[in-house]
């Protein structure tokens, strides 16, 4: 049960994310989280959009390169200590982060972490067979 | 110094039927001894026998680089392999290498050419010479070498590299002249200066210069930081390696040993010859070489010629320095980098036709090649680690292809200026 996130390319360049929202904004693509990893010359945004088919072809189409990839969304109690939970359970089990991002939902108070890994379905498993809630794809969207 | 008086200053009238003379002789050996030869001439119907002066060269084929390569290693040896005593190659990045092979007449003429080259800036049996170019297959150490000892001068031969070292030796043996790129020059007076080498204390008094191409304010540079005179110095490996031409005392263009190496300007559209003063593409042809002889070689670089008297005293034809190239190629660190070869290596790497663009600069006087490249889906990752990583392996790929250092730019797509849908691939900001 994994989430598409959206990841695409830019230069660090002025005015270059604004060109990325500028492509979404028409389209009804509301982004339900956003992360940017840089280094000395081109950044990597990483988002998590309500429909990423539509924001890959709208994306594409203005010319950016853009890519799918599966991460787990992890549900969890907004609490002190959860996040060393997490990173203990990984630890334990020989998973690898890539990276994390994480926000609070609103409605429910619950924490989400969007989670790379480099073995997905290893994650999945891990995180399921502790009893651990993973967003669906759709819930994601909803989100 | 002139140090070979009889052909350095010989008269016009003299010199050309000298020239005929071996125009002649070279060309009956070719035709004898090189089948490649033969059918380039029998393919133009000419026969040694049409060949009655200098000016029937323009009856000859042209040879160019390709033609070179195609027969690799020992097709365009016109003596038996056992009268070879030494092989040079070109770097041979974009193929094959051109293959020059050396009798020890050739090593003499070598060494004769070399020996004028120096003692035109005035280097003698008294200078310490630093030979600073790369010593090997490439012909700028060894040609310089054997120039120095011609001379009688006392030759250091560093080679290449290692700056400290240089800087110890110009101190520590008094070197009074130093052989090396002009960058490098440049690169040594620096890290002298960070160093608190005062130069104008040293004894070093000349250098000669070559292998890249430079300019007036380039020399202007070296020798105001160097405290010495600079010359530059031209050759190319397909004709003997350096040694083909330099400059005098005067330092105003470059004298041609054309007694040895027989030069023409031609429109390089069309072959036709164009007289001095026009710009078009210098052709070389060898009147003495024994082991590779080479008929009109095309080298692609754009110059003129003068016949203007030099107050030097020389008689000898004189080249202004390269003023561009009829190809696309570019001189980086003295390599010789072409963009296709960086396109193959993108094309592997990217599995498409690659968009890219070479920013050529030179930083603290060394030229740095920057290979942009326009992103896409397969070198694109959502992890920076792995775009990294091909950025690495593209880089590290380019160095294997093109024998010189190159930083990868990773850049969006269309970001590269196309004009008529075609990329321009060269910058070259070096302002030389």
């Amino acid at each position: 049960m994994n989430v598409q996130q959206i990841s695409v390319f830019l230069e660090n360049k002025a005015g270059r994310l604004s060109d990325v929202s500028a492509a979404l904004k028409d389209d009804g693509i509301n982004i339900r989280a956003l992360t940017i990893a840089e280094s000395a010359n081109y950044g990597v945004l990483r988002m998590i959009v309500n429909n990423p088919d539509v924001a890959v072809s709208v994306l594409k189409t203005a010319g950016f390169v853009v890519k799918k990839n599966p991460v787990l969304a992890v549900e969890v109690d907004d609490r002190e200590g959860i996040l060393h939970d997490i990173m203990n359970l990984c630890g334990t089990a020989g998973l690898n982060i890539e990276y994390m991002y994480s926000f609070i939902e609103q409605v429910s108070g619950k924490a989400i972490l969007f989670m790379r890994f480099e073995g997905t379905e290893a994650a999945e498993k891990v995180f399921a067979d502790n009893g651990f809630r993973l967003l669906s794809a759709e819930e994601a969207c909803l989100i | 110094m002139i140090w070979d008086k009889k052909h350095e200053t010989m008269p016009r009238g003299e010199l050309t039927g000298l020239q005929g003379q071996r125009l002649r002789a070279i060309a009956q050996k070719v035709y004898n001894r090189v089948p490649f030869y033969k059918s380039k001439f029998d393919a133009l119907g000419v026969k040694p026998a049409d060949i009655r002066s200098i000016a029937d060269i323009a009856a000859l084929p042209f040879t160019t680089k390709d033609e070179m390569r195609d027969v690799y290693p020992y097709g365009l040896l016109a003596c038996p392999l056992s009268d070879i005593i030494e092989i040079h190659t070109s770097s041979g990045t974009t193929g094959k290498p051109v293959v020059d092979a050396y009798t020890r007449a050739d090593i003499d003429l070598w060494g004769e050419s070399m020996a004028r080259t120096l003692s035109m800036g005035g280097a003698g049996k008294d200078d310490i010479l630093q030979n600073a170019y790369g010593y090997g297959l490439f012909t700028g150490g060894l040609g310089a070498h054997y120039g120095a000892q011609r001379i009688g001068a006392t030759c250091i031969p560093i080679s290449g590299g290692n700056t400290k070292r240089q800087l110890d030796f110009l101190r520590d043996f008094g070197s009074t002249a130093l052989t090396c790129t002009p960058s490098y020059s440049l690169y040594i007076a620096e890290a002298g200066r960070e160093e608190g080498i005062d130069f104008e204390k040293l004894p070093l008094k000349r250098g000669f210069f070559g292998a890249e191409p430079w300019s007036d304010n380039m020399r202007a540079e070296i020798e105001e930081k160097l405290k010495i005179k600079a010359y530059d110095i031209f050759g190319l490996t397909e004709i003997i390696g350096p040694g083909v031409a330099a400059e005098c005392e005067c330092q105003n263009l470059l004298h041609i040993f054309e007694d040895c190496f027989y030069p023409e300007i031609i429109n390089p559209d069309t072959g036709a010859v164009l007289p001095d003063g026009e710009k078009g593409e210098l052709v070389f042809t060898t009147l003495t070489k024994e082991g590779t002889p080479v008929i009109r070689y095309r080298t692609r670089d754009i110059t003129y010629l003068t016949r203007e008297p030099c107050p030097c005293g020389r008689t000898s034809v004189k080249m202004h320095r390269i003023l561009g190239r009829t190809d696309d190629m570019l001189i980086i660190r003295g390599v010789n980098v072409f963009p296709s070869q960086v396109e193959q290596v993108l094309i592997k790497a990217e599995g498409v036709e690659p968009h890219y663009q070479l920013i050529v600069d030179r930083r603290d006087n060394l030229d740095c090649l920057e290979v942009q490249v326009e992103m896409n889906e397969t070198l694109f990752s959502d992890e920076l680690k792995v775009i990294e990583h091909k950025e690495k392996e593209i880089e590290h790929q380019l160095k294997e292809a093109l024998l010189v250092h190159s930083r990868v730019k990773l850049v969006e797509p269309k970001s590269i200026a196309r004009s008529e849908g075609k990329a321009k691939r060269i910058v070259d900001k070096r302002n030389i």
